[in-house]
């Protein structure tokens, strides 16, 4: 694969993950909190320098996107505010938007709005399954 | 006409107080921080030094931007100079304001000794401010112009 | 006219880089007045001066301009080499073409553009300036030191061994500040108390040295050389002549609930108290918060039982108000509060503490007589963990962006100490680095690992979950393994990060010193003037200035005191000439510069003038030369024009204005 591409996909995940990777000082305090780290192949720590180093094809192949129970729980403690957490979310949506079907189209919307449903949910939903 | 072909490239006079802001500005330069070179500064004592009819000299003679910088409130190496700058340009740009100056094109910001970043920022707001409203016609004593 | 020298520096490459130092001598040589220009490779050298000061002479020029680096560094340097040309030093400006130009643009053409306009606007300006003559003032020979801790004890013992008066000013009962609240100092594992309390006697007994205890610093008026500062002394409720320091007070007292500063909360103390055994002065105070007598006027118990009498409940605060020639800033620090990390669990069990605390369990004369033990249930621990940089080094709302500094070393002191006074305790450390720059200090922490087996693991902890069975739960992470880790410990220690004390914003304030964003007084050059403050007068010594540890403290503080002497030692110091001036036929006399002026330098004289022909008796403002500090306020608020300032008059920075917007 193209270093270009490499480029362009480690900036697709910064921009959808909003996470500063840059930032990291590397002390750990993400995977100290993680509840789900043994489970994980990729440890919340390494996000970052997969995402650093352009990997993000490795972390998308990777079981920890399915291990990360999305608690923050890293975003939350990081000394310096890199949010790793956010960056599992993003490499997710990449790999569903990878993975070609457009699950919600702006079509669907309408029929699923509803008033018990919030449409911020609708929102998040239509962000993350739609193409 | 030679504007329409040249990129705009705006005057900005930068009024900067000696204890805070001017060494502010020092510290953005040893910093190595870039802003654009259209910004010039003018060393003063205090921002309450900085008597308004500078400033519309400053247009006057065509300049399209004029900001002043100072310590901090409560910072001020005079004690309450940085008060009264406040006040007068709170005044007198809103005066601008009225007679056609936008106010982007005015600004006071209060910058550390210890702030070099932040000047640098400033800095390059404030020039990407002013080339966005274009140069500056109000006050412009057309028979200055070169 | 002036006949204006322009001398354009090239600071090696640092300007010759980005600007075409020829072109500019070339463009400004057009310029009306300017009748000689040249380009050299240091200005401020030797060589570069002797330039100036031959074209000064050849030339017979009456200003100079130099294109060079920030006024804030070289004003001061080419001042004087016009002086010794003959020249008054007032002649001479700055184009700041280094900070302001060659380092921020990366465009040759476009830098040296700029560099020509910068030279313009100084040779538009000193084409008005006139000669300026500062004036004298007298240096009151006695320093102020703020703060009674290690930093401000060595710089008023260096002072007053140079033989001037020292005050020292100290906000709780004793000297002796943080330092003697540690147990051991590294890295050479001395007793804090054994080396501390020699300088605090010999402070209290030095002839020269006063201490103000108890005590605080209301209001700073006045400026270098001649300060006026009034020193609250709060209300003791002791007689400091006559109390004798036997104790008995403090034995009896009843109010024995309240928490102990100096041991941190973790014991308590009585309402009338001396801080700690070595106090000095050893004499006690009432907290009249807590004092039973105080609050419900019953009680006077300590009154009874004072044989010296020393008992005073009538007396009130007093303001001693005293003139110094210069000013020591010696705050010192505070830990953060911890209890804002939620994950450590420190509110939530005692057996989580901070480094600080641990001092006091560790000291002999702390709250658990030097007994290492838990403060829940005062069991011996087996496993303990420290936790490294809590606060420090976050770019969060939380904490500090800065490294304490210090905590790497007494971590590993810690626990160096606890291996070889409890062999049974496993200590384990998570850190995110090792800092120990220092002398002995790498080998101090390679000792802590490979004799005494500290367990040092890289690597964070995230959460600290306090047990049913009363133990703590680790959960962190070894980096280099790759594994999280599980760990029961008996307590946790958090090296919170250090902040300057809280007080200190109020201090710099009234000293109109710069403090930056982390609330740390700023020094006047990063480099070349550490302890110094911009605001001349004021000196800075200790952790006000910067996190740093005892060595460094003793050093910066010689330093400091260094400084001060130099200031004291002479006897009259030049005033800024540049002042304000009013003209005595604009003025009317409305009394708007005297209200504006913070100096209180403007006074009224009702004198004859000649206003063209006509004689006149008229009220009009006048500017005492010593005491005006030429920050320019009254020049704007005059109403009719008639105040302006020497040296940054109307028509200089108007010509400035238009020569750059020209």
């Amino acid at each position: 694969m193209s270093g270009h591409l490499h480029e362009d996909m480690k900036s697709r995940v910064i921009d959808i993950s909003g996470a500063s990777p840059h930032k990291c000082m590397k002390c750990g305090k993400c995977s100290a909190s993680c509840p789900s780290f043994d489970e994980m192949d990729i440890k919340p720590h390494q996000f970052v320098s997969y995402v650093n180093n352009g990997d993000i094809e490795a972390l998308m192949a990777s079981k920890s996107l399915g291990k990360c129970l999305s608690c923050f729980a890293c975003v939350e403690r990081c000394p310096r505010d890199v949010k790793p957490g956010k960056i599992v979310d993003a490499a997710r949506q990449m790999l569903i938007r990878q993975q070609g079907q457009a699950m919600l189209t702006p079509e669907d919307v309408p029929e699923l709005l509803d008033p018990e449903v919030p449409q911020q949910l609708l929102m998040s939903a239509f962000r993350r399954y739609s193409r | 006409m030679s504007i329409e072909n040249e990129t705009f490239r705006p005057k900005i006079v930068a009024f900067c107080c000696n204890w805070c802001s001017y060494a502010g500005a020092d510290l953005a330069g040893s910093s190595r921080l870039v802003y654009p070179a259209d910004v010039k500064i003018i060393r003063v004592p205090c921002s309450c030094r900085v008597n308004p009819m500078f400033i519309l000299r400053a247009f006057e003679k065509g300049a399209d931007g004029v900001i002043m910088c100072g310590c901090h409130p409560g910072d001020c190496h005079y004690s309450t100079g940085n008060y009264y700058a406040r006040r007068r340009m709170t005044l007198l740009f809103s005066m601008l304001d009225f007679i056609g100056v936008e106010n982007g094109r005015t600004r006071v910001e209060w910058v550390s000794a210890a702030e070099g970043v932040k000047f640098s920022t400033t800095m390059n707001e404030f020039v990407e401010k002013i080339t966005s409203l274009g140069p500056n016609v109000r006050l412009e004593d057309l028979r200055c112009r070169n | 006219m002036q006949r204006v020298g322009v001398f354009v520096c090239h600071c090696g490459s640092n300007i010759a880089a980005t600007v075409d130092v020829k072109k500019v001598v070339e463009m400004v040589s057009l310029e009306p007045g300017v009748v000689h220009a040249e380009d050299y490779q240091y200005m401020c050298s030797e060589a570069g001066q002797a330039r100036i000061d031959a074209a000064i002479k050849e030339k017979g020029l009456t200003g100079i301009v130099v294109c060079s680096c920030s006024p804030r560094m070289h004003e001061a340097t080419f001042r004087k080499a016009a002086e010794r040309a003959g020249l008054n030093p007032y002649m001479v400006e700055i184009a700041n073409i280094r900070e302001h130009c060659s380092w921020i643009h990366k465009d040759m053409e476009e830098a040296t553009k700029k560099a020509v306009v910068l030279a313009r606007a100084a040779i538009a300006k000193v084409n008005l300036n006139a000669p300026l003559q500062p004036g004298e003032s007298l240096v009151t020979k006695r320093a102020l030191v703020i703060g009674g801790g290690i930093a401000g004890i060595q710089t008023a013992i260096d002072i007053a061994d140079a033989g001037y008066e020292v005050d020292i000013v100290e906000k709780t009962p004793s000297i002796g500040g943080r330092m003697s609240q540690l147990d051991k100092t590294f890295p050479t594992l001395d007793c804090s108390a054994c080396i501390l309390t020699p300088k605090m006697v010999e402070a209290a007994a030095h002839e020269k040295i006063t201490i103000y205890t108890y005590s605080e610093v209301d209001k700073v008026t006045g400026f270098v050389g001649d300060f006026t500062v009034d020193i609250r002394k709060k209300a003791r409720s002791i007689d400091m002549n006559k109390c004798t320091g036997c104790g008995v007070c403090q034995e009896k007292c009843p109010s024995k609930k309240t928490p102990s500063e100096f041991n941190r909360g973790l014991n308590t103390r009585s309402a009338i108290y001396t801080p700690f055994a070595q106090a000095i002065p050893n004499v006690p105070v009432i907290d009249r918060d807590a004092c039973i007598k105080f609050k419900t006027g019953k009680c006077g118990i300590c009154e009874k039982v004072c044989q010296a009498g020393a008992i005073d409940y009538e007396q009130k605060d007093e303001i001693v108000t005293q003139k110094y020639g210069a000013i020591v800033v010696a705050t010192g620090f505070d830990v953060i509060k911890v209890d804002q990390y939620e994950e450590y669990a420190y509110s939530q069990s005692k057996d989580v503490i901070t480094s600080l605390e641990l001092e006091r369990i560790m000291n002999a004369a702390g709250p658990t007589k030097g007994h290492l033990e838990r403060l829940s249930d005062g069991k011996h621990p087996k496993e303990m963990v420290f936790i490294q940089c809590v606060g420090s080094r976050c770019s969060d709302d939380k904490g500090k962006s800065y490294c304490s500094k210090i905590c790497c070393m007494y971590t590993a002191k810690h626990a160096m100490l606890i291996r070889d006074k409890y062999p049974d305790v496993n200590v384990t450390v998570f850190y995110i680095d090792v800092r120990t720059p220092g002398k002995n200090f790498d080998e101090f922490y390679r000792r802590a690992v490979e004799d005494y087996g500290v367990n040092y693991i890289k690597g964070q902890v995230g959460k600290v979950a306090p047990q049913p069975d009363g133990s703590l739960l680790v959960q962190g992470v070894d980096l280099i393994d790759n594994k999280q880790i599980l760990k029961k410990a008996d307590m946790v220690v958090l090296a919170a990060a250090i902040e300057p004390e809280k007080d200190v914003r109020r201090i710099a304030t009234m000293l109109t010193a710069s403090i930056d964003t982390n609330n740390f007084l700023t020094e006047s050059h990063a480099k070349l003037r550490p302890v110094e403050s911009p605001t001349a007068g004021v000196f800075l010594s200790g952790v006000c200035q910067g996190p740093k540890d005892i060595p460094e403290t003793v050093a910066q503080a010689g330093a400091a005191a260094v400084k001060a002497i130099g200031l004291l030692a002479k006897d009259k110091l030049l005033t800024n000439p540049c002042t304000a001036k009013a003209d005595e036929l604009m003025c009317n006399g409305c009394s708007t510069c005297a209200n504006v002026c913070p100096y209180g330098a403007i006074t009224y004289e009702t004198k004859e003038i000649n206003d063209h022909g006509i004689r006149e008796t008229r009220r009009v403002a006048s500017v005492n030369n010593a005491l005006c500090q030429g920050c320019g306020a009254c020049t704007v608020a005059c109403p009719s024009g008639a105040m302006d300032l020497q040296g940054f008059s109307n028509r200089q920075i108007l010509a400035e204005v238009d020569a750059i917007c020209r």
